[in-house]
């Protein structure tokens, strides 16, 4: 068995005076897919942040590769891609504006591969639009664009397939499903029927059914 | 049907990933990007500042030895206040649409990303003032030696009103109503600045030195470039935690 990329030891959350999960343990191996389920309210969102190191507001420990998350955060930061509710596009930027700022920090990429990975996600001749002419599919496939070119281990996915049209969620898929193949790990929310090989399971909400 | 891989995709180490000045230059680079294609954000502080300016004549008293006696605070208030309306813009954008999220996310320390925002800040805020502060200096009939000076206490002391500003601006990002709990925060901490910016001015308009005065005013900007970045990111984290 390969060693977890990330893992939760008894996490606890309480939001708004109401206990979203406690005693969860989870980890993240390479290799698979986990998908966070559960009604809406029961802190899919809220976990998940948390797994990113977004939201600090729990009790519990983090680890990174074995380590503590928060004594390497950097070395996780860079291991770990977030893409949430909010797709994080600029209005006023094109898209490929829009994407070389985000690969900025992380990984700057020749804009011959920026332009093609916009091209992959269905934005070809878009790519010096201004993002706030595309549509709500369109700018959530900007940032989906970096999937394509992403180099990190752990993805973790927010409701990734809103506002995506049906081939592109099958497209999406099929990205995802090679990606665990080919060795990375993937944690996602999504109400659409998702089932891959090897796609593990964690509910949440409903009372007292806590954990795997 | 498929097998899990057993060794996993690379790791990589953060000294593989970009610099921090690179990434740092991005951030800054995207934000004067952004705001040159919004002119009107910027222009809106600018307009404030002169019009406060040119109603104080207009409202008190034209005399020039009342203008003259009053200049610095007036021009010093007004660019204050400017710089306060300008506040809110800094994080709030970024925090919508999800930008904000992803800086966070930037595999970098969280300071300096915040620093170089808040330079862009000061770049499409406080430096614009800076440069229209002569113009109005010679409205209110203040002597050249005083314009100098004037202008040397905004250009030190415009970069702390950015820089305190953006904790203020960080720790209210998550509520709707902002802007009455943004100034309060600030205001007190805008004062000490307020009061040596403009004794510094009057200083120099009796013939008085003000080396004392303007290390002085130094020293503010070099304990703010040096803690308000950390305050503001842990803001920032908190904000976002409960967002």
């Amino acid at each position: 068995m390969s060693e977890p990329l990330l893992q939760a030891v008894n996490l606890q959350c309480e939001r708004a005076d109401r206990t979203l999960f406690r005693d969860l343990s989870l980890s993240i191996l390479p290799g698979t897919l986990t998908r966070v389920e559960g009604p809406n309210g029961s802190g899919k969102t809220t976990l998940l942040r948390i797994l990113a190191g977004l939201n600090d507001s729990y009790s519990g420990d983090l680890l990174w590769r074995g380590k503590s998350r928060h004594a390497y955060r950097e070395e996780f930061l860079r291991n770990m891609l977030y893409l949430g509710h909010r797709p994080g596009i600029k209005p006023l930027l094109t898209p490929m504006e829009n994407l070389r700022a985000l690969m900025a920090g992380r990984r700057p990429l020749p804009d011959k591969v920026l332009w093609q990975a916009l091209e992959g996600t269905g934005l070809g001749g878009f790519q010096n639009v201004p993002s706030r002419n595309l549509s709500a599919g369109q700018q959530r496939r900007v940032a989906l664009a970096r999937l394509l070119i992403a180099d990190e281990p752990l993805w973790i996915l927010d409701e990734v397939f809103t506002a995506i049209d049906r081939h592109g969620v099958a497209a999406l898929e099929r990205l995802l499903q090679e990606r665990v193949e080919s060795g990375g790990a993937i944690v996602v929310t999504t109400h659409h029927d998702l089932y891959l090989p090897s796609m593990h399971r964690i509910t949440l909400g409903g009372g007292d059914d806590h954990g795997l | 049907m498929t097998m899990a891989s057993e060794t996993g995709l690379p790791i990589c180490t953060p000294d593989m990933s970009v610099g921090t000045l690179s990434a740092m230059k991005a951030v800054f680079v995207r934000d004067l990007k952004i705001a040159l294609r919004q002119p009107q954000d910027l222009l809106n502080p600018l307009l404030f500042f002169v019009m406060v300016v040119t109603l104080f004549p207009l409202g008190v008293s034209p005399e020039v030895s009342f203008l003259r006696e009053a200049g610095s605070g007036i021009l010093w208030v007004a660019a204050l206040l400017s710089v306060l309306l300008s506040l809110d813009h800094l994080f709030r954008h970024d925090f919508d649409d999800g930008t904000l999220e992803q800086l966070v996310l930037q595999p970098q320390p969280l300071f300096l990303l915040v620093l170089a925002k808040s330079l862009a800040h000061w770049v499409l805020t406080g430096l614009p003032l800076v440069l229209l502060a002569p113009v109005l200096g010679v409205m209110v009939h203040l002597e050249g030696n005083s314009i100098a000076v004037l202008c040397l206490t905004l250009l030190i002391g415009t970069p702390v009103l950015s820089l305190i500003g953006s904790i203020g601006a960080a720790l209210t990002l998550g509520l709707r109503s902002a802007g009455v709990l943004l100034s309060l925060l600030i205001i007190p901490l805008y004062i000490p600045v307020l009061i040596f910016g403009t004794g510094t001015v009057m200083a120099a308009s009796e013939g008085a030195p003000v080396g004392g005065q303007l290390a002085l005013m130094g020293a503010f900007l070099v304990l703010a470039l040096t803690l308000a970045p950390f305050a503001s990111a842990a803001a920032l984290r908190i904000s976002l935690s409960n967002s």
